[in-house]
């Protein structure tokens, strides 16, 4: 008999097995390797940089794949100010992202424009795609994005992920 | 200062009445040149060697009657002499000879003139819209441009809103008489 744990079963007879849900278990690795399309525009994007460097290490939560194809990536980062010329651009890669895919705007001028209320600057990138985490800060430390990526991940294992692949497969 | 009192003398010799300078103002000099001119005297200052066009930038005073500026700023790299270059332009007839063949740096500084104040050069060989996009119907540094801007549309390339100034922008109050000159933050009569 196996001692009183969590998961009741002997691992020496029965191997490393873990009893889980489906949905569950999605969740859990879409979270832990979310490869972010950083959409640097500005300043943002150095403590992005920061981020990614081995003091802040993003790569301990599976997103040190930068990868700067938005077709091979599944988190839109939009890191900085995005002004009327670009925003269309920003819209197109994001169009270009297969799905799941998720958008983090980091800083005050994703968010809602930031300081700059005038006519070059789009107030927010959320008037264009949906944004799921939005993290404050004019640049925000490095902590504060690697605190709106861990959100983003307890967001993520709470989807009903199993439901939407299955409505995908009937339709 | 000795060298540039001979070039001032030089030069309005050369271009009786068509040039004033300013008096000299914390060791700057400023000439003020008629438009018609402008071509003539800063080829004759590259000549002279003012080899370095540091800026080229355009003021609006709105409600004065030359209403844009247009300013050179040049530098002669072998005596660090600088000087500035002014001419104003009036809004009806605003367009200027471009310098783009004397200082090839001129060619983004006119196109950022022209996109942002509507003055257009004649003679430059690119003369389109660099920090707006193209087909962007305004010139928004003009002083009758709100800051927030007006809502445009370009289906594909780029569109424009208003941006929610809410009582902005929130600057620190100057003195009284500096107000008057930012309409930019009241709404202007024309509109």
């Amino acid at each position: 008999m196996s001692n009183e744990s969590e998961i009741n079963y002997n691992s020496k007879v029965e191997g490393n097995i873990v009893l889980t849900t489906l949905e569950a278990s999605i969740n859990w690795m879409r979270q832990n390797s979310l490869w972010p399309m950083p959409m640097g525009l500005a300043c943002c994007a150095i403590e992005l940089m920061a981020a990614a460097s081995s003091r802040f290490d993003i790569s301990r939560f599976g997103a040190e794949v930068m990868r700067f194809s938005p077709r091979q990536s599944d988190l839109l980062i939009v890191a900085g100010t995005v002004t009327y010329k670009m925003a269309l651009a920003t819209k197109r890669i994001y169009d270009q992202m297969p799905d799941p895919k998720w958008v983090i705007a980091m800083g005050a001028c994703a968010s809602t424009g930031g300081m700059y209320r005038s006519y070059a600057v789009l107030q927010g990138i959320d008037n264009l795609i949906p944004v799921d985490v939005y993290i404050s800060g004019c640049p925000p430390r490095p902590e504060a994005l690697l605190e709106g990526l861990m959100q983003l991940q307890k967001k993520i294992s709470k989807e009903k992920s199993l439901s939407t692949l299955k409505q995908e497969v009937a339709a | 200062m000795a060298d540039l009192t001979a070039l001032n003398e030089s030069f309005t010799a050369r271009f009786p009445s068509k040039i004033q300078i300013r008096p000299l103002f914390r060791g700057e000099t400023t000439w003020v040149v008629e438009r018609a001119e402008l071509l003539q005297v800063l080829t004759a200052l590259k000549e002279q060697g003012f080899d370095l066009l540091i800026d080229l930038s355009t003021v609006d005073n709105f409600g004065d009657e030359p209403r844009f500026e247009i300013v050179y700023e040049l530098c002669q790299l072998s005596s660090n002499q600088n000087l500035r270059v002014k001419s104003f332009i009036s809004e009806d007839d605003n367009s200027v000879s471009s310098v783009t063949s004397i200082w090839a740096t001129a060619n983004w500084h006119e196109r950022e003139a022209y996109d942002m104040m509507g003055i257009l050069f004649e003679g430059h060989p690119d003369l389109r819209r660099i920090l707006m996009w193209e087909g962007y119907p305004f010139h928004p540094l003009k002083k009758d441009f709100p800051l927030e801007g007006k809502a445009t549309e370009m289906p594909d390339i780029a569109f424009s809103r208003p941006a929610p100034l809410e009582g902005g922008p929130f600057v620190t109050a100057p003195s009284d008489h500096v107000i008057e000159r930012e309409p930019r933050a009241r709404p202007t009569e024309l509109i």
